[in-house]
């Protein structure tokens, strides 16, 4: 299955390789390296690469390209669903997933690449499971194995590796149980010149923070569970209990996960928090354009909308621009052609405006197109979808937990065409 | 601390680009001396006594072997610390081990020991990592000592390890597969485990090693199915691969009668409600082949093929696009086509995962939308684009989109396409383009609106744009040129502008080919291309010759000399190929005296009329790759790809697929137990009951508290899922049943299917106890007169095993003629059949225990009246074939009646599991009444202990089960015995050298003697002087073989055979006990 693991920076140096089995030349990452130059941009590096005697796959993740070695047949989804996971686990252990982290804790990055493949083939993924063999890094931890020279590696096997709950590991104790739970959705919409909408839908995920001691079994049911058309689960939720009564019922990891994933059934009409007015254009006539947005509230629910963003990819002949908002402030990147307004908080009685001029490249033909915008936006304490959660019921366990939902808005991938 | 500050610098430095590299060959000189000193120093610190020191080295050893920094020099100096105390220095010192066994074969022997020490190790981690280091050192050498060191860990006690064995079988076969065969043995072996840590592992060797050995699969499909929920996501995704790839050979396809069915359930397929529930299924199932069945030969699905269908469709809700991926595309293989409209909403939501993740679904999808468009319709919005897509995925939704279009939605679709073509990616426009020349193809209606709409594009800005256009236009005037002269005209003009080669040499074409349109323009066109011919590009200089050539034919008086203008710059052109091609023309349109007859036909040749071009999408004809697969990605045939095979004309015997006749014993008597309250049941067959009962199947399988995370896997896991899986199995059989009351003419090849389906039932070792009490409950409420009829028969049955006891018939035949009295007869027959195939079993070889020796549970004193006697009546235990019969006699030595005699408050051992025996309601005063109860004791001598409860009292009792118990007899040949006997060697025999009792001389009262302390068989033997007998344990069906080889002077040998060892010394103990006194 899978051969090796290179891992290759934004600016295309290799810092780490792993072989599972005999050793591959990194000369093999040369036909990705081409590949990557052609690209420019490297998100539209192709994921399946084909060489003479290889298979590339690729993931970009956090500025870092997870580059594997196949040679044979193999489901691509497999490896690419295995290198995120592996970015995951990085970030789990690290809390983030860059170049320096990984510098910094080689051996460690190293040890878990040992015990999550074997062979090629997937041995140990599941993050409790790796946390009892090789401990995560803490300060406190590494002072006191100098002292005492004890090590960061179990010598026992993990209890999950054999239990059909292999999620959770045994002997979990906290003095403060509490469970919460973030429910957020995010709205993705296209939204054409006029503003109507040409489509619009909400996802959901509900992010669970379990710190609970034992081993607890949790119900956790919705007022409106008809509004969920498509679901996906953690491996901890009981699926026939979920098609029978609509609750999830699970015994939770220990930690943050994500229960499950949903999609809002399409028949229920979606939302628009806010509406915009825009216009942009070019002049035929000399080397500028002028630029005019709008914000305003729609359907908020009552809330306010936070952490208001406008991004527009402006087209390559745009110099600079010009512009004075009324509130919040813009940036131009003049080498990504990114032009960024921070709005901040909604006003409903003095709406953001943005306004000003743009100017072209001298000589350069006028933009055919307007560029398009993209719009970021959260509303605390709501689920625009309407979804609530009833209730959350521990079994199995004597204490009372400390228990809470947030709900959370955000705007997804949010576009309005120009 | 200085260590430490070092390794910091170390890492420091790597950042720095321009290192140099050390480790190189050491004869460099110049640097090398400092590099010399710096690997002395971690040579000095591997040497030091202090582990911390070492451990410091081993990081820093292992940072540089991570940069790809060559540290074979190290070597010796590491490989000695390979059998180091420190856990850490350990693990480190197996990474360097395997990064370089490989190019230091010689050096790597010296910790071969080592790891050979640790197979044996108690701790489970250190024997699974000894056997994953020692099977990834790539040398050839070792090949015998990691051959033995994975049989041996192929029957270890821990699933872990068994797992660990499964994943070296591919090393060792990579290293030399020439071991094949034997590596196939270890396969099977492992493929029969039940534990679902092992079953993905032993099913990735399976594809590696020999994955056209599908023979292997058929007694594990079943357990395959059915444990697929439990196993490890990416297990998941090789099993379901691999499960694809058995069905295509083994079932029949479901879509047989596609064409037959009509629209009928093309129908249902569009109109399927998105939550639909297993019901729907089942009724549309039902419809569709309500209409197949009054066709000539029905096509009836496979109960085999359903199950699997069933199984996987859960993981369309896991949350490993990997796994959804595989369950779709069996799905699209495999399902009927009213069916597979179920994955569109899976795939639809991985489309919002990471965009590797879109990439590779939207490939499928593309595949998939050609074959069943209908399927994704419902979803077309979700394929539209965004600005923000990479490029590729823009492309491949634009394919989507293009593969949906039909007459109803193509207005919107084609809205959606004008913005796209505004965008600023100008690849993606040009795909937009193709996708609308495609769609105007495809869909009549929309052509000239399509015509129109690129016509204006003509006059766009973006000469790429332009120039894909004209491709685009040109093949859509191919298909009605006459109504078009004014587009063509207007394309004339664009020669002016328009420089891309590609878009000149089409627009050329079309002059030319339409030239009779276009009588006066064309030779004006002629003219400008003769003048900048020698600037051209290639493909227009051939369109330029072409044109000329045509309106050679056409229009000669006005083009002959400009004809022979452009034939003679071309015949000096630097590319031959024009040459060439000019030559050609010259001859074929230029009459000389020369010239063939063919000059005769040249306007024939020229203007023919020509077929339009079909424009297909570049996915059309994918799916003969299994999609999902990295050869479907890439279209091309991957290395080790197995092809998917096409569905056989008849299906093969589908009889392989059930389990060893062992088990159809537990079948039959279960189907006995069952049976009884069948008719009732039948009879409430209304959906809501149903439903409700599938309020209490779990998901996955908990043992809810009374088993912790800590209890072993195998036990734990098979409770839930055998729980789920009886009460699901039940819903099938009784649905099966109603059907067979509803048709009494069903065929006989149906109800071989139905003995199947239920034979798997048995396979599952479930304990149907819950659904069992379930359906009695059910039962009773649903028809409570034929409730005393039910129980009468009960208790018939009961006394009838009673007497089995006394005279050993063979268990089925006569329990089953009180059932045949109110059974249909298609059931009796059924039920004949099977025993028939029983007797099979009860040859003499399996010999009988005569006298049963009952143990006491309760004195008459203690128990105040009431004594009890129990003991094994080896027989075989209905509900569940892993638990041990135990017989209880009830007397009631009191002078009042005893009632409510019952049992409660069992304590068990983990992992030990009891069958209660139903509530005696009634003992009257010196009567006597027998109860069968079932223990689980998996595999110890444990006792079960509970409280018997009467109506005033309750007594603490136990039952300890002497270990002879704890098995059931096996039928072997002797080969067969041999053989296993050869593999049971080393630690699992124990051999006794014993003298036998002066009565027990002769070899029927040793094997009468063996067969009472112990419930095994007796193998047949050539030589007299020894007895040999085969039995397996009840719970985990290790093979216990027992040997006794009589010398004279009645001095014999004693030699046991078994996996467990400590069955085996305690099963020593017992016969030594047996034969001696």
């Amino acid at each position: 299955m899978i051969h090796s693991l290179f891992l290759i920076n934004h600016s295309g140096d290799l810092f780490l390789e792993k072989h599972w089995k005999s050793v591959i030349s990194r000369s093999v990452c040369d036909y990705f390296f081409e590949a990557k130059e052609k690209a420019v941009d490297p998100e539209n590096v192709p994921p399946v690469l084909q060489t003479p005697h290889h298979y590339l796959i690729t993931i970009y993740r956090d500025k870092l390209f997870f580059l594997s070695v196949i040679q044979t047949e193999v489901p691509p989804l497999f490896v690419i669903e295995f290198l995120h996971r592996v970015a995951d686990t990085i970030q789990d252990y690290f809390g983030e997933c860059s170049e320096s982290v990984i510098k910094d804790n080689v051996v460690t990055v190293y040890e878990l690449l040992e015990e999550m493949l074997d062979n090629g083939f997937p041995l140990a993924t599941e993050s409790n499971v790796l946390k009892e063999m090789i401990r995560p890094p803490t300060i406190l931890r590494s002072v006191v194995n100098t002292l005492t020279g004890g090590s960061n590696v179990g010598d026992t096997l993990p209890t999950g590796q054999l239990s059909n709950i292999p999620w959770r590991r045994a002997g979990v104790k906290y003095t403060n149980n509490e469970a919460y739970f973030d429910v957020i959705e995010e709205i993705d919409a296209i939204l054409d010149k006029s503003g109507s909408t040409v489509f619009a839908e909400i996802q959901g995920v509900i992010e669970a923070c379990v710190r609970l001691t034992g081993m607890p079994d949790l119900t956790l049911s919705f007022m409106n569970p008809r509004l969920l058309d498509d679901v996906s689960f953690h491996p901890c939720v009981r699926f026939k209990r979920w098609e029978s009564e609509r609750v999830l019922s699970f015994i939770p990891p220990d930690g943050n996960f994500t229960l499950m994933n949903y999609h809002v059934s399409s028949q229920n009409l979606v939302a628009i928090p806010v509406y915009v007015k825009q216009s942009i254009t070019f002049f035929e006539m000399g080397p500028c354009g002028r630029l005019d947005i709008t914000i305003g509230p729609k359907q908020t629910m009552g809330k306010t909308v936070e952490a208001l963003m406008v991004t527009i990819h402006m087209p390559k002949a745009v110099l600079s621009a010009n512009l004075t908002p009324t509130q919040g402030n813009y940036t131009y990147d003049l080498a990504t052609k990114v032009l960024v307004w921070d709005i901040g908080k909604l006003n409903p009685q003095k709406l953001p405006n943005l306004r000003g001029s743009l100017s072209l490249q001298a000589g350069a033909p006028k933009p055919e197109d307007n560029p398009s915008l993209n719009i970021d936006l959260k509303i605390q304490q709501v689920a625009i979808s309407g979804l609530k959660v009833s209730r959350l019921d521990m079994y199995g366990e004597k204490y009372k937990p400390f228990k809470g939902v947030k709900y959370l808005t955000k705007a997804g991938k949010f576009q309005v065409r120009t | 601390m200085s260590a430490n500050s070092a390794f910091n610098d170390e890492k420091g430095g790597s950042s720095s680009v321009g290192e140099p590299e050390y480790g190189h060959d050491p004869a460099s000189g110049g640097i090398f001396s400092s590099d010399y000193k710096r690997h002395d120093d971690l040579k000095e610190m591997l040497d030091s006594n202090k582990d911390s020191l070492k451990l410091e080295a081993m990081k820093r050893i292992v940072a540089m072997i991570a940069r790809g920094k060559n540290t074979s020099d190290l070597f010796p100096a590491v490989v000695k610390n390979v059998a180091c105390k420190n856990i850490e220095v350990k693990k480190l010192v197996y990474v360097y081990l395997v990064r370089y066994a490989e190019e230091q074969q010689d050096l790597a022997l010296l910790s071969i020991s080592t790891f050979q020490r640790g197979l044996k190790d108690p701790n489970q981690l250190i024997r699974a990592s000894a056997l994953r280091v020692l099977s990834s050192i790539r040398v050839t050498i070792i090949v015998p000592i990691m051959m033995l060191a994975i049989k041996e860990a192929a029957s270890d006690m821990s699933p872990y390890v068994r797992k660990t064995a499964a994943h070296a079988i591919p090393k060792l076969y990579s290293l030399d597969p020439e071991q094949k065969d034997q590596l196939i043995e270890v396969i099977e072996k492992l493929l029969a485990d039940k534990t679902t840590l092992v079953a993905g592992s032993v099913v990735m060797a399976f594809e590696e090693v020999c994955p056209e050995r599908i023979d292997l699969i058929h007694k594990n499909y079943r357990k395959l199915c059915n444990l697929l929920i439990d196993v490890e996501e990416w297990g998941q995704v090789v099993i379901i691969n691999m499960l694809t790839r058995y069905a295509r050979t083994q079932f029949l396809n479901p879509n047989m009668n596609e064409s037959l069915l009509e629209e009928g359930s093309d129908k249902t397929f569009y109109g399927s409600d998105e939550d639909e529930d297993e019901e729907e299924e089942e009724e549309k199932d039902k419809k569709a082949e309500a209409p197949a069945m009054a066709k000539r030969k029905p096509y009836v699905m496979d109960p085999d093929h359903r199950l699997l269908l069933r199984n996987t469709k859960p993981l369309l809700q896991s949350r490993n696009a990997a796994v959804v991926m595989a369950v779709a595309q069996l799905y699209f293989h495999l399902a009927p086509k009213a069916e597979v409209g179920v994955i569109a909403k899976a795939l639809v939501r991985l489309l919002r995962s990471h965009s590797e993740v879109q990439y590779v679904v939207l490939q499928n999808v593309a595949t998939m939308s050609i074959k069943r468009r209908g399927m994704f319709e419902p979803y077309l919005k979700s394929f539209y684009i965004r600005s923000t897509d990479p490029t590729q995925i823009k492309v491949l939704k634009l394919e989507v989109l293009t593969n949906l279009a039909n007459e109803t939605n193509i207005s919107t679709i084609l809205r959606e396409f004008q913005t796209y073509i505004k965008s600023m990616d100008k690849d993606f426009v040009a795909a937009t383009i193709q996708a609308i020349g495609r769609c105007a193809t495809n869909i009549g209606e929309v052509r000239d609106t399509c015509l129109n709409g690129l016509v204006q594009l003509l006059s766009n800005r973006d000469e790429l744009v332009v120039a894909e256009s004209v491709v685009v236009i040109k093949k859509l005037l191919q298909m009605q040129p006459e109504k078009h002269s004014d587009i063509i005209k207007h394309m004339a003009k664009l020669t002016d502008n328009i420089q891309v080669p590609m878009a000149r040499a089409s627009i050329l074409w079309l002059i030319g080919e339409y030239c009779e349109h276009v009588p006066k323009i064309a030779p004006d066109v002629l003219r400008k291309m003769a003048k900048s011919f020698t600037n051209e590009e290639d493909i227009v200089k051939l369109q330029i010759i072409n044109l000329a050539a045509k309106l050679y034919l056409t229009n000669s008086k006005q083009t002959k000399l400009l004809t022979q203008y452009v034939l003679n710059l071309a015949k000096y052109d630097q590319n031959y190929d024009i040459r060439d091609r000019a030559r050609f023309i010259r001859q074929l349109i230029v009459p000389t005296e020369k010239s063939g007859a063919l000059s005769k036909y040249a306007k024939k040749l020229f203007l023919a009329l020509k077929p339009a071009p079909v424009l297909e999408s570049p996915f059309k004809d994918r799916d003969h790759f299994q999609l999902g697969s990295l050869s479907h990605l890439l279209n091309a045939k991957a290395g080790g790809y197995q092809e998917l095979p096409d569905w056989p004309e008849a299906a093969p015997d589908p009889s392989v697929r059930n389990v060893e006749v062992k088990d159809s014993v537990f079948t039959l008597l279960e189907r006995v137990t069952t049976l009884t309250s069948v008719p009732e049941w039948t009879k409430c067959s209304s959906r809501e009951k149903r439903k409700e009962k599938k309020v209490e199947k779990p998901f996955y399988s908990d043992s809810e508290g009374e088993s912790g995370p800590t209890e072993s896997a195998d036990s734990g896991n098979f409770r839930g899922l055998c729980r789920e899986q009886s009460s699901e199995e039940e819903e099938r059989k009784h649905e099966r049943k109603s059907k067979q009351r509803k048709s009494e003419s069903e065929s006989e090849s149906d109800e071989e299917e139905e003995s199947e389906s239920e034979s798997s039932q048995s396979e599952s070792e479930d304990s149907e106890s819950e659904a069992e009490v379930k359906k009695k409950k059910k039962a009773a409420e649903s028809k409570p007169p034929s409730k005393p009829v039910k129980k009468d028969n009960k208790k018939e049955k009961k006394e009838m095993s009673l007497l089995d006891l006394d005279d050993f018939e063979p268990a089925p035949s006569p329990q089953a003629t009180p059932v045949n009295t109110f059974l249909s007869n298609s059931l009796a027959t059924d039920l004949e059949g099977l025993s028939l195939s029983d007797a099979v079993l009860s040859p003499a070889t399996i010999s009988p225990s005569s006298a049963l020796k009952s143990y006491e549970m309760l004195h008459r004193i203690t128990g105040e009246g009431l004594s009890v006697e129990y003991c094994f009546s080896r027989q075989p235990f209905s509900p569940d074939a892993n638990m041990v019969a135990v017989q209880m006699q009830f007397t009631n030595n009191a002078t009042s009646d005893t009632k409510n005699l019952h049992m409660e408050d069992v304590k068990l051992q983990s992992g030990m599991r009891v069958k209660e025996f139903p509530e005696i309601e009634l003992l009257p005063a010196g009567e006597m009444v027998t109860a069968v109860m079932g223990i689980d004791f998996c595999d110890s001598t444990q006792a079960a202990n509970f409280q018997l409860c009467t109506h005033t009292r309750k007594f603490f009792v136990s039952i300890q089960p002497p270990v002879g118990e704890l098995m059931r007899p096996v039928f072997l040949t002797e080969n067969e015995f041999k053989k296993e006997q050869g593999q049971l060697m080393g630690m699992n025999e124990i051999t006794e050298k014993i003298t036998l009792d002066a009565k027990c001389r002769n070899e029927h009262s040793i094997v009468q003697r063996v067969t009472t302390a112990a419930n095994l068989s007796r193998v047949p033997c050539g030589s007299d002087k020894e007895c040999r007998f085969a039995g397996r344990t009840v719970t985990s069906s290790s093979l216990v073989l027992v040997t006794v080889a009589t010398k004279e002077e009645g001095a014999a040998k004693l030699t046991i055979n078994c996996e467990k060892m400590v069955i085996g010394t305690m099963l020593v103990k017992d016969i030594l006990l047996a034969l001696t006194q």
